[in-house]
């Protein structure tokens, strides 16, 4: 049986939903992101007994071990530094016949690292929070990526965090290109909310016949994600839907969502 | 009033939050994340005070969407209504029985995230649903299900430990003494 006290706390309750949910999205997202500060304390003691255990473990490694790593990490950076001098030589190539032809200037990205300390709690969103934020030169629409491929873009910025909207999110939509036919679509969203490692590549051409295995990366169109990163591979054959209106197919990410620790931003 | 039974109640749900958001096993392992926070709510609306149930819906609606793609405060009035539901019966509630918090714990965990995915859908959000949801829907209502008398032993444990206890009287007085003569 409601009474009086019960009624208050409804109706005080309700007041405080609906002030809270009609908040500017500005004020909420801040506000958001202040109450989501209360959790510092114990993402550092995580971040700190993560260390620990990792120190631990790199205490245990044998020293032959650690001496085949550091000779395979030679190795690698002198194949690295090849590529790396190629690249410029390329680089440099394709900004005098950028010159030559008139063409608009290209600035390179720089990359910075993160880390994820927070998975969404909720099982309908997939996104994700990183340790830098706009005190670090964080800001919205940022591509955010690993060494395998793209995994989404920045969509709220705080202080000390930000949140990623990981690719299959609803509010992440990329816009890629197939790397064989070039033909175009739009990464929409995730599969299905079990599998985060399959996305749906839809509104491609009518008439479009991929296969699976064929590379996906961006198209460079949209503006916020540049051209040529690593999306993932066609899963599967293409199909037609909306009654042939258009195709689409499933892509197989490159990047292991399921496993995401440290990420790299994009800042232009 | 004690402000133990609060406190913990509070405490174990900023916990749980930051648990659900900062480990992926039982993702990984289920395809969904068990959320604590309903199974935490059969408890409080059972054992505390009304303000405490109140305050245990706006605390912990708020951090869990401060940490996810929610709206800010769409997972309160879920909580808020299942505790308040709970709350009004629990004089008709056997609390102390495994089978009735197992039933609570499983409707409310079942409730919670039914209703604010309602609430998420009539406020024009697009979140991730599909044929999966409802495996995730089972995983949420049966691991809230078996979280609830966890909740319940743990929470009795820590009351008992921690709570001040008043002395309990006995028949005896020393003037009330019967003195035997010969």
């Amino acid at each position: 049986m409601l009474r009086r006290p019960h009624y208050i706390a409804l109706g005080l309750l309700g007041l405080l939903t609906l002030i809270v949910l009609n908040l500017p999205s500005h004020t909420a997202g801040q506000l958001k992101l202040t109450i989501g500060s209360f959790f510092l304390p114990l993402f550092g003691l995580s971040r700190t007994s993560h260390q620990l255990v990792g120190e631990a473990g790199d205490a245990l490694t044998p020293r032959k071990e650690l001496l085949r790593q550091n000779q395979q990490l030679r190795l690698t950076n002198q194949q690295l530094q090849v590529q790396s001098m190629q690249a410029d030589a390329i680089l440099r190539e394709n900004e005098q016949l950028r010159l030559l032809v008139g063409w608009q200037k290209q600035t390179p990205w720089k990359l910075k690292l993160a880390s994820v300390v927070v998975r969404d709690p909720a099982n309908w969103w997939q996104t994700a929070q990183i340790d830098l934020g706009s005190r670090d030169g964080m800001r919205v629409d940022l591509p955010v990526l690993t060494p395998a491929g793209l995994v989404g873009r920045i969509s709220a910025v705080g202080l000390t965090r930000s949140q990623i909207a990981l690719i299959g999110n609803p509010g992440c939509k990329v816009s890629a290109i197939i790397e064989k036919t070039r033909e175009t679509g739009i990464i929409t969203i995730a599969s299905g909310p079990l599998d985060n490692s399959l996305v749906v590549l839809s509104y491609l051409s009518s008439n479009s016949n991929l296969k699976p295995g064929q590379v996906v990366t961006t198209s460079g169109l949209g503006g916020i994600f540049p051209k040529g990163i690593m999306i993932g591979q066609i899963a599967e054959d293409s199909r037609p839907v909306e009654f042939g209106l258009y195709t689409e197919a499933r892509v197989k990410l490159a990047a292991n969502m399921g496993a995401l620790e440290e990420v790299w931003v994009m800042l232009p | 009033m004690n402000w133990v039974n609060p406190i913990l109640i509070l405490l174990t749900a900023f916990l749980a939050i930051f648990v659900e958001a900062s480990f992926d096993g039982v993702r990984h392992w289920l395809g969904a994340q068990i959320d604590l926070l309903p199974a935490l709510m059969v408890y409080a609306s059972l054992s505390s005070t009304l303000p405490v149930v109140l305050l245990l819906a706006v605390l912990s609606g708020l951090w869990f969407d401060s940490l996810s793609a929610n709206p800010l405060g769409i997972t309160i009035l879920p909580l808020f209504l299942v505790g308040v539901l709970i709350y009004l019966r629990r004089g008709l509630i056997l609390r102390d029985q495994f089978f009735a918090q197992f039933t609570l714990g499983l409707t409310a965990s079942a409730i919670v995230p039914a209703l604010t995915l309602l609430l998420l859908l009539s406020t024009r959000q697009t979140p991730l649903l599909g044929w999966g949801s409802i495996w995730q829907w089972l995983v949420m209502s049966l691991g809230g299900g078996i979280l609830t008398p966890v909740c319940f032993r743990l929470f009795d444990g820590l009351n008992h430990a921690l709570s001040y206890r008043p002395v309990s009287e006995n028949s005896f007085r020393p003037d009330r003494e019967i003195r035997r003569g010969r």
